[in-house]
């Protein structure tokens, strides 16, 4: 394949990945996905938020999971950086903490996949510093 | 903050946080000056004065979930550290505009690091907002605007795996055509 240096490369790109592909039907219903927010802030990012944002953002598409995947700032939960935050239709939100590669594949086999709670979650209820 | 980009994701956040529209983070590199420059400028709430002359302070935030703001004094302390400094300028209800300036040459100053992964995450994390990421060396300039980038995209979602790779390799092949420092 050709480099890619151009939007007009791009544009091209895209159009053989429009031919090939299933459109997704599923963007009028934020309700039904799966949301999946990861803390994004000065501590998450020196805790490696990053690599597990683009871990999950990897996994769910390669998976088929839709999902809403965004970035959200710091709970307050620094210690256990990286955090992620994750919302199954219709359940309540549920904090995940120290959520490194494994962990985030652990989640997806195991909570969002199967709905089973796994270890690491951080209690809702929780205080913050500040409490 | 052992890169650039994980500067630059970490500034980006204080702009989203304030409501931008618009966030432009821009890279200026000048060898002749041995000057590197990381500029993030945003269309958000901004900054009162009082605010402002605090905001590099790591004791103060504007945040109740925690008594510390280390984003912008690690910045200042990495700038301080690699021969240059930290400029804040900011007005309410216009923006703000963030500067950071290190010696190019200098050993101290972060390498740019994965600045491809942040501008691509930033994006799909924040849908809603113009996301743009200009770099400029003496070879040339390089502009990533993400609506020009949605409007190339149409009909296909840039979660796609062969969009994201495509993404990431223009970003990355152009970097190289304009000599960007690593």
């Amino acid at each position: 394949m050709t480099k890619i240096k151009t939007l007009d490369d791009l544009r091209k790109l895209k159009n053989e990945v429009q031919s090939s592909i299933r459109l997704r039907e599923n963007s009028d219903h934020p309700e039904h996905l799966v949301q999946v927010k990861v803390g994004m802030a000065t501590c998450g990012i020196a805790s490696g938020a990053k690599e597990t944002m683009k871990y999950f953002l990897d996994e769910l598409e390669q998976q088929a999971i839709d999902a809403v995947l965004t970035q959200t700032g710091c709970m307050g939960f620094c210690y256990a950086e990286p955090t992620v935050e994750i919302i199954l239709p219709g359940k309540d939100p549920v904090v995940f903490g120290s959520v490194d590669k494994e962990k985030a594949k652990e989640i997806i086999d195991v909570y969002i996949k199967r709905g089973e709670l796994v270890d690491g979650i951080i209690p809702i209820s929780f205080k913050t510093v500040n409490d | 903050m052992k890169t650039m980009a994980d500067h630059a994701l970490d500034i980006v956040q204080n702009s989203v946080r304030a409501n931008a529209t618009l966030i432009e983070v821009i890279f200026t590199e000048d060898k002749k000056n041995d000057l590197y420059a990381l500029k993030v400028t945003d269309n958000g709430y901004g900054m009162p004065r009082e605010v402002l002359k605090q905001a590099a302070n790591p004791f103060f935030t504007s945040r109740d979930t925690r008594k510390v703001g280390l984003g912008l004094s690690l910045l200042k302390h990495n700038a301080e550290a690699a021969g240059g400094y930290l400029n804040l300028s900011s007005e309410p209800g216009k923006g703000t505009v963030v500067t950071a300036v290190f010696r190019l040459s200098h050993l101290d100053r972060p390498p740019l690091g994965d600045i491809w992964n942040v501008w691509y995450l930033t994006l799909m994390g924040n849908p809603q907002i113009q996301l743009v990421y200009r770099h400029r060396t003496e070879e040339g300039i390089f502009t990533a605007d993400s609506k020009e980038l949605k409007e190339v995209s149409d009909g296909v979602s840039l979660q796609e795996k062969a969009m994201k790779n495509a993404v990431i390799a223009w970003i990355k092949n152009n970097l190289e055509d304009i000599k960007a420092s690593k």
